[in-house]
């Protein structure tokens, strides 16, 4: 005898059970393409460097040590390593420039879009979006003819009387920043014309009502509403900009390295496959704290505004 | 406060707007000159398209005039920006800030005017009262109910005590039970404030049961400013007629009598003594109307004599339709009684009997 309550909890697992089956391909592609590669990333970064690139089968923490120290070729004492510090803090620096920039940049601009009558709002985002599907090697060799020293830029600096000598642009970090903005802003601007989308007018219209002027409406209306915006915008340009390895490499000339060619270089002529597994998880946990902290902060201030 | 008449609040002189040029040129308002008094209650109504809109947000700042100029107490504030202005607005949508609490957005104009945070927080605490909103004062504006919402926009439009309140269809979303509770609370507020509203409306009894005085628009113009009753029972055109009420259109001879009034004779004959519409000398052929309510249905001739189409019985009143016999149609508005019917049956041969001074002759 089976009693009502048997068939229901027979009834309720084999509906846990279809479940599970039906959801089978999405955790094969978030296990196979997320979670499976970055194991495979971790157990590298733990193994010894094979002679021609590769890996030896020995475990060893010497990658996660060289990625912050090293050891001097002479005396084999641990230092600092300078290299890498100074190459983490370039990165950093330069991705959270980019941000501000595309921030700064994008924002009119898809305000500008945002406000235009809507059969040319499509043409508006078209043409922002057109370099996008260029492709980016070429948009980066582009950049670096504009900005090189017989350049447009510096021809023109030099006819004007600006300047008597060139100015050197290229392979500086200033090279790089100009190059990652340039490449990045149309991430900046979909997300923050998306939002501002949605924004409505009248709202601005009844703080221009109540008073407030043009900064304030800003500050104290458009900004808050289209936050979200903002908020996908930084982290669509900060995460591909800390990892950026084209744009430093034609414009920083492999001199200014940022973490993507120190990733590069390991897995390359550095034969150095765990450092480069070690280095490229280190990146992965600047963006995951920046990601964090950022989160944080935007929810909080979300809070404040009541 | 009453309605001071001597005083203009807004005055508005020569307006035009025109959007486009070239072929797409419209001309939103046309050479519009109206003055608002001080304190008043003053209506623009018209159809959707006719300019109120536009007018009330040439007013506000929000768009300038082409041409003309928008006094306020005698300066002319047309140039001015919307956030120079003593004039605060409340909008259709209430475009209430959404990350803002109630009394946030009711503190936001005087905040913005830079005043002290204690006197922010008093008036703020004054407004909530006033709207009767006190309860509600740290909700967000998205967990409030529309009628709620309309509170708080009309409160955070009165806080910075403007000259002039600008309502743009304030009314519209709300049901019909709430629209007519803050119809009176509407007034109630004008009146304790003493502050000049300017009301946009489309609907004829909103402007009719709020305003002290109306402004009729239709493609750009003000085609008449009156109080309800001028507007209501002396229209002088056609349109306004038309637009406000229920009417009867007659076509007539008249020709001038005594005190400014004139002999109507209707196509059965009869004539009937109607009053005219201002600036007019009436002669020849005119139109005339007679509100339903203002003509009565006899047996016999009456007036005019005709055969009853229909019958619409509505609570309080009946309709009669009825085919006249020189062609046309009449309407009969007669309030009901308990028990009796209409007293009339459907293709029983009847008159119209239109009383003294009922009807009124139009300008076109």
């Amino acid at each position: 005898m089976t009693t009502a309550a048997e068939i229901a909890a027979r009834a309720e697992r084999d509906d846990i059970r279809k479940r599970w089956l039906l959801s089978t391909p999405a955790l094969v592609i978030i296990f196979l393409a997320g979670i499976g590669p970055l194991l495979v990333v971790v157990l590298y970064s733990f193994l010894t460097p094979g002679p021609y690139g590769d890996v030896k089968w020995e475990f060893s923490t010497d990658a996660w040590v060289g990625v912050f120290l090293q050891r001097d070729i002479f005396d084999d004492t641990l230092g600092i390593a300078d290299a890498h510090l100074s190459i983490f803090l370039r990165s950093v620096r330069l991705s959270f420039a980019t941000t501000i920039l595309t921030l700064l940049f994008g924002f009119p601009t898809a305000y500008f879009i945002a406000t235009r009558p809507e059969r040319t709002q499509a043409l508006w985002l078209f043409v922002i979006t057109i370099p996008f599907w260029t492709n980016l090697l070429i948009r980066t060799f582009a950049v670096q003819e504009v900005i090189r020293n017989e350049g447009i830029l510096n021809t023109a600096l030099i006819w004007l009387g600006v300047t008597s000598t060139p100015i050197q642009i290229l392979y500086t970090d200033w090279a790089i920043g100009i190059g990652m903005v340039y490449v990045y802003l149309p991430l900046m601007v979909l997300p923050l014309y998306a939002s501002m989308e949605k924004l409505d007018f009248r709202l601005v219209e009844a703080g221009y009502d109540l008073y407030a002027t043009r900064f304030q409406v800003l500050r104290r209306i458009i900004i808050p509403l289209v936050k979200p915006g903002i908020i996908a915008g930084s982290i669509l340009v900060f995460i591909p900009s800390l990892g950026a390895y084209v744009t430093p490499r034609v414009l920083g000339g492999g001199k200014q390295m940022m973490l993507g060619n120190l990733i590069e270089l390991q897995f390359g002529a550095g034969r150095n496959w765990p450092l480069g597994a070690a280095l490229a998880l280190t990146l992965t946990v600047i963006v995951t704290v920046a990601l964090l902290f950022y989160v944080r902060y935007a929810a909080h201030s979300e809070q404040r505004h009541g | 406060m009453p309605a001071n008449p001597d005083r203009g609040a807004i005055d508005v002189r020569g307006v035009s707007k025109i959007f486009g040029s070239g072929a797409d040129r419209v001309a939103a308002l046309d050479d519009v000159s109206v003055v608002i008094c001080e304190n008043e209650f003053f209506t623009l109504l018209g159809p959707s398209g006719c300019g109120k809109t536009t007018l009330l947000r040439l007013i506000a700042g929000f768009d300038f005039p082409t041409y003309g100029q928008i006094l306020l107490h005698g300066q002319d504030i047309a140039p001015l920006p919307p956030f120079k202005r003593p004039v605060n607005t409340v909008f259709q949508s209430y475009a209430l800030f959404p990350h803002m609490t109630v009394a946030q957005n009711i503190g936001f104009g005087l905040e913005m005017l830079g005043k002290p945070k204690d006197e922010v927080t008093a008036r703020v605490d004054q407004m909530l009262k006033l709207v009767k909103m006190e309860a509600l004062k740290n909700r967000k504006t998205s967990q409030i109910s529309g009628g709620q919402q309309q509170r708080v926009a009309l409160a955070r439009a009165l806080a910075p005590q403007p000259k002039v309140l600008l309502l743009d269809e304030p009314l519209s979303a709300l049901d019909y039970k709430l629209r007519k509770e803050m119809q009176i609370e509407l007034k109630r507020l004008q009146h304790e404030t003493g502050i000049t509203f300017i009301f946009v409306t489309h609907d004829q009894e909103e402007a009719l049961t709020m305003s002290d005085r109306i402004a009729v628009m239709s493609q750009g113009k003000i085609l008449q400013v009156g109080t309800p009753w001028d507007i209501y029972d002396k229209p002088s055109e056609r349109f306004v007629a038309d637009f406000i009420g229920e009417t009867n259109f007659l076509t007539a001879k008249v020709e001038p009598a005594e005190g400014g009034k004139a002999n109507a004779t209707l196509s059965s004959g009869k004539t009937i003594a109607a009053t005219v519409a201002e600036n007019l000398v009436p002669s020849g052929e005119a139109t005339i109307v007679v509100r339903p309510e203002h003509a009565r249905v006899v047996k016999g001739e009456g007036h005019l004599p005709g055969v009853i189409d229909n019958i619409v019985y509505f609570g309080t009143d009946t309709n009669i339709h009825v085919r006249l016999d020189g062609g046309g149609a009449f309407i009969v508005r007669q309030q009901n009684t308990r028990s009796a019917g209409s007293g009339f049956e459907l293709g029983e041969h009847v008159g119209i009997l239109i009383a003294d001074d009922a009807a009124q002759v139009l300008k076109d």
